[in-house]
């Protein structure tokens, strides 16, 4: 039976599917790469270990035939079902080969020496991580089919953190010492890219309903947007100190609500005027795309100004702002990390930490967060947009 | 009754409606034609006050329009127009359900008023309730967007270029069922157009409009017979007075005993029908039945022919 991976019109182009020709190249290289790098302590330079050193005996060899069969059959074109049952099989081999092989490296007893990952072992992540996300999109799940996936994943990612089968791990260890401050630090993360975009919500929104008919107030608007939006985040941050310090010292009560040159309400403040843009000019491209003729015809039933917007132009819209929200929030759990640099917080405290001390693991600890945060908004978030937006089609 | 009285539109000191008079009796249909730009579709939003005069006034059944609140004026009017403007978010039942939504009926009635209307326009209200826009053709979309404006059964109707956006089968079709539809509720209808063929086949009365004015507004048969003006003459199309004439006189009115040859035609066709049909049969007479096939008689050539010319 013809799908659409076998296009009638297109000569038979062979059982080879061309992205898993990179994958399995990625795998190949990961597998004679270092996977593991071993250090003595948190500064010293370390010795790199390849799987077999990493993972000695049976394990080791069982883990290179698996990953190398893997990637192998990752060449061939199989049903996107079983190429995502792959990436996931391959990528739980690496979760639990990277931990045991931590844990056998770690002399017992040992409270300095630090085991992290090696650029073998990313490659192979990137490899098979490929594989799953592309098999995902080819399997074209419904939107509530991939919210599922993505729980499962997460929960597959705490039961083996729960598990310790990490703890041996440096980016681990890193955490074991401020378990604290990083859950705090969490908060204060997700407080700045939530807190921001709920602002701008509130301000953007009516602010486009606002300037969407007054065509004059609505160029100057977005133009002003515009400019704000092109001055880089760093510099943006920056350039908020000097005012709000003003204000602070000089404005009565400032200071007593938390305003001040630095710290977090800079931070918020700057993703505030970040995400502006997108929202409000999302609302206008919604307005604009309600038709002209149910404008017209809402008018010519009766509705009033404020019914119309409500049951006509909103829902209409909402599946481009929610796609603004989607864009923004994405967008601010990134930016947030810059946060740290004036004082903010946020998991940009141990990114920049670990760059003044070059200890890399300590990087990992605030970037993988982010990243990890940062591709559930997005999943989740469009997931919705397309839920919502499903319905009017035919 | 509507009464438009020296009703105007100025933009900018440019004249859009010029003193515009003319009364609509209830049960009426008046076509207001004209070119683009004649103004026509300014007058029809004037009478909802989409538009609110510049000059004059438009009273229904002796109640100033002015007199009350524009959304609340427009609740009682239908409206409906070109490219049916379907919320596409809402399905076919919420769509209908619009305007008496708005008056704030209950569900129940409601509901039955929304089968009631899906049943009128020969849609199955099982099938179609749910609907959304998108999921119907042209022609379904149209019959809603007519429906949806008869939901709160209004006295009155206006419909900008209804037919507009159809293709030109699908659009004879929804003409005819207008004009049943409207001769079974009774509802008085203004419905503007920029083709004269749709005016003669569907006006009671017709208004021409050129530039702003109200060239002429008289009966379908007037306006054919004496345009008022050599405009109202040259939007007739001058080589298709004969076949408009003949069109507006139904075969009914004209047969007689006899017998003729070869395929019958309907009573409610038109003399044009008949002569076209003779003509292109070769035939000097049509046998005549009436709608349940009984042959009534026959119309003859000569009959259609003499028919062609005004009477004077």
């Amino acid at each position: 039976m013809p799908t659409l991976d076998t296009p009638l019109t297109r000569p038979f182009t062979g059982p080879i599917d061309r992205l898993g020709v990179l994958v399995a190249a990625l795998v190949a290289v990961g597998l004679f790469s270092p996977f593991a790098l071993f250090r003595a302590n948190r500064i010293v330079p370390g010795t790199a270990q390849t799987l077999l050193e990493a993972l000695p005996g049976v394990g080791g060899l069982l883990a290179v035939a698996l990953l190398s069969v893997a990637g192998l059959t990752a060449v061939i074109r199989t049903r996107a079902s079983f190429r995502l049952m792959i990436g996931l099989g391959a990528l739980l081999l690496l979760a639990v080969a990277i931990g045991m092989g931590a844990n056998g490296l770690t002399p017992p007893g040992d409270k300095v020496s630090r085991i992290a990952p090696a650029m073998g072992f990313w490659l192979l992540v990137l490899g098979f991580g490929l594989l799953a996300t592309d098999s995902v999109s080819r399997l074209r799940l419904s939107p509530l089919g991939r919210v599922g996936l993505l729980v499962a994943v997460a929960a597959a990612m705490a039961l083996i953190l729960a598990s310790g089968l990490w703890s041996s791990l440096s980016v681990l260890r890193e955490y074991a010492n401020r378990a604290d401050s990083f859950w705090r630090e969490a908060g204060t993360h997700v407080a700045l890219a939530v807190g921001s975009l709920v602002a701008a919500v509130i301000i953007g929104l009516p602010l486009g309903i606002f300037i969407h008919p007054r065509r004059r107030i609505r160029g100057w608007v977005s133009r002003g947007l515009t400019v704000i939006q092109t001055v880089p985040s760093i510099a943006l941050f920056g350039l908020l100190i000097a005012p709000l310090a003003w204000v602070a010292a000089n404005v009565p009560g400032a200071a007593a609500i938390g305003l001040a040159g630095i710290g977090a309400a800079p931070a918020l403040l700057a993703l505030f005027v970040y995400s502006l843009m997108p929202v409000v000019s999302n609302t206008l491209v919604g307005l604009d795309g309600v038709p002209a003729a149910s404008n017209e015809a809402a008018r010519g039933m009766g509705m009033t100004d404020g019914q119309r917007l409500v049951q006509v132009q909103l829902p209409l819209a909402l599946p481009s702002i929610l796609t603004a929200i989607r864009i923004v929030l994405v967008q601010n759990i990134g930016l947030a990390t810059i946060a740290a640099l004036i004082g903010g917080g946020g998991f940009g405290v141990f990114v920049f930490q670990g760059v003044g001390q070059t200890a890399m693991d300590l990087v990992l600890l605030g970037a993988v967060p982010t990243v990890a945060l940062a591709f559930s908004a997005a999943v989740i978030l469009d997931a919705v947009v397309e839920l919502v937006s499903r319905k009017d089609q035919r | 009754m509507i009464e438009i009285e020296h009703l105007s539109k100025t933009y900018d000191g440019r004249t859009v409606v010029d003193d515009v008079s003319m009364r609509i009796a209830d049960g009426e249909l008046v076509v207001v034609v004209g070119t683009s730009g004649s103004g026509k579709t300014t007058l029809l939003r004037m009478i909802n006050r989409l538009v609110e005069p510049s000059a004059g006034k438009v009273s229904i059944d002796g109640v100033d329009c002015r007199a009350i609140a524009p959304h609340l004026l427009r609740r009682q009017i239908g409206y409906a127009i070109q490219g049916h403007g379907l919320f596409p978010h809402r399905t076919v039942s919420q769509n209908i359900a619009t305007v008496p939504g708005l008056l704030g009926w209950d569900k129940a009635k409601i509901s039955a008023r929304v089968d009631e209307l899906l049943s009128l326009f020969q849609l199955d209200p099982a099938e179609f309730r749910d609907r959304y826009p998108g999921q119907l053709s042209g022609g379904q979309q149209q019959r809603i967007g007519v429906a949806r404006a008869l939901a709160a059964a209004p006295k009155l109707l206006l419909m900008d270029e209804p037919f507009g956006a159809l293709d030109p089968i699908i659009r004879a079709r929804a003409q005819l069922d207008l004009r049943d539809i409207q001769r079974r509720l009774g509802t008085t209808i203004v419905l503007v157009t920029h083709d004269m063929n749709e005016a003669i086949l569907l006006g009671d009365r017709i208004a021409v409009m050129d530039q702003a004015r109200l060239l002429q507004y008289d009966t379908p048969r007037k306006i054919v017979v004496s345009p008022a003006t050599a405009f109202v003459g040259e939007l007739l199309g001058s080589g298709e007075r004969p076949f408009r004439l003949l069109a507006l006189q139904p075969v009914r009115d004209f047969v007689e005993p006899g017998m003729a040859e070869g395929q019958p035609i309907d009573a409610n066709s038109s003399l044009r029908d008949a002569l076209e049909e003779a003509l292109w049969s070769g035939r000097k007479a049509v046998p005549v039945r009436d709608a349940s096939g009984a042959l009534l008689g026959r119309v003859t050539l000569e009959t259609a022919i003499r028919q062609a010319a005004p009477q004077r």
